[in-house]
């Protein structure tokens, strides 16, 4: 048996993203074992709850995240308004579904991008940012931001899209399916991305299911698991069906994500195609009493937000539990056996969003 | 087959215009719906106190003493709170960003009097 060795990765490091510190025990180039800590950015929102009045709060469950921001607070909302017995109007739903949507494309799409940096092919990266930034340009355009939108309220939305942006947002994803063909045989076929990605880091669909992997990391191990088949806001609608992969390494990862931008693109057709006209929202009153958990599918899987309220403006208690933080262990169990140069694709594979974990 | 394609991306980078802008000279033009900076029409404020309460971040402070209504800028979040709740619409949201700050926080209270 060779010696072994322990490197420590992180938190700050040149290709994490974000901070999340991993002991990598090695045997010569071999990771035997990774022993993760996090904790480095710890922010105390849920206690925050406590302090903010309810409705006050949606601004800072945006802020939980910065790439999937906009989920985050209609999760919040809709454990809320379950609690509240409030009924979102038709259009208020649709147009949730829709941001919920081009959020997920602008998270794929970064995604994308750093999965190309991570293995050095740097105009690869240009190319899905600047698609990426007509995504962001249709969102300050709806919203009035480009990140955090401050858009989803507890009884709907505040602010509607008039016919005219509607149609601007056909033309934008058209434009932006035209640039994602040109890019899609590169994912795809490319000798060296391949070489990069074929094979590296399998989770079988049995440890997928064992260690509670969710989103995209699961449907690439085989598993058909989409929570928006829960029919939660206006998915019921649509018509869509969870996309699979079955080798289980960082190449399907990568297809799953691909192609889920094409789903997105698909479902905010339907969308727009099916909008409802009427309100956008409905007047709250009175305090949340009672407790409700939300379940709905960020681009990063699966979210959980749980609320429980007093009677009074300030909630009692409120929980999330963020994809990332379910597909720790399916990453550790990949990173056993890898090689080190591979550790940083592995990472980033479960797109980790160690912001969202601390809370 | 590689090669031709490789050929065409090569021709069209080189004769395309740049994906980015070359501020400062051409600036981005806003949207009409950008979240920029909270304005305050002051002569027909009547310093009621609800922009107060309802902003999140407690950015907004009045005296109703000396008729001062005054916003700290790096507080507020453009969450557009204030402008929904305002009885009297003299609030509105601009589209431009402030500008950086170079000088210290306590100096970026920006107070308006009637």
């Amino acid at each position: 048996m060779s010696k072994r060795s322990i490197i420590p990765f992180g938190p700050q490091h040149p290709v994490l993203p974000e901070p999340i510190h991993l002991d990598l025990v090695l045997e010569d180039e071999k990771v035997v074992e990774a022993i993760p800590s996090i904790g480095f950015i710890h922010r105390g929102l849920e206690k925050l709850v406590e302090k903010k009045d309810f409705q006050e709060y949606v601004y800072v469950a945006e802020r939980i995240c910065g790439i999937c921001s906009f989920m985050h607070g209609m999760g919040y909302c809709m454990a809320v308004e379950e609690v509240m017995k409030v009924k979102v109007p038709e259009r208020g739903e649709f147009l949730r579904t829709l941001w919920a949507e081009l959020s997920r494309m602008h998270s794929h799409l970064l995604w994308l991008g750093l999965l190309a940096d991570a293995f050095g092919f740097e105009s690869l990266f240009m190319q899905c940012w600047r698609i990426r930034e007509k995504i962001l340009d249709v969102f300050e355009m709806t919203t009035g931001g480009r990140i955090i939108f401050s858009v989803c309220k507890i009884g709907g939305v505040r602010r509607d899209i008039d016919s005219e942006g509607l149609k601007i947002i056909v033309k934008v994803l058209s434009d932006i399916q035209k640039d994602l063909e040109e890019i899609e045989p590169v994912f795809f076929e490319d000798y060296s991305v391949k070489h990069r990605l074929v094979g590296v880091g399998v989770l079988t669909k049995a440890e997928a299911h064992d260690l509670g992997a969710v989103g995209p990391m699961m449907r690439a191990s085989g598993i058909a698991i989409d929570t928006r088949k829960l029919n939660y806001s206006a998915y019921g609608q649509l018509d869509f069906e969870p996309i699979i992969h079955q080798d289980g390494d960082s190449y399907s990862r990568c297809v799953i994500r691909f192609k889920e931008i094409y789903q997105s693109i698909d479902l905010i057709r339907q969308l727009i195609g099916k909008m409802p006209e009427g309100e956008i929202a409905v007047k709250v009153t009175g305090n949340p009493n009672g407790e409700y958990f939300a379940r709905l599918e960020q681009p990063r899987g699966e979210v959980i937000y749980y609320v429980k309220g007093n009677g009074t403006k300030f909630l009692e208690r409120m929980r999330v539990r963020t994809p990332t933080f379910a597909n720790l262990p399916p990453l550790i169990k990949v990173l056993q056996g890898c090689e080190l140069a591979d550790v940083p694709i592995l990472i980033l594979t479960i797109d980790p969003c160690i912001s969202c974990t601390e809370r | 087959m590689g090669i031709m394609k490789f050929t065409k991306v090569v021709l069209q980078n080189l004769f395309r215009k740049p994906a980015t802008r070359m501020y400062p000279v051409s600036k981005r033009a806003y949207f009409a719906n950008t979240r920029g900076h909270i304005a305050i029409e002051i002569e027909s404020c009547i310093y009621c106190g609800i922009c107060v309460k309802k902003c999140p971040t407690h950015a907004i402070s009045i005296d109703k003493g000396t008729k001062c209504w005054s916003i700290e800028r790096l507080k507020c979040i453009q969450c557009n709170s204030c402008v929904e709740t305002c009885p009297k619409k003299c609030l509105t949201m601009e589209n431009a960003y402030t500008p950086p700050v170079t000088g210290s926080v306590e100096d970026l209270k920006e107070s308006f009097h009637a």
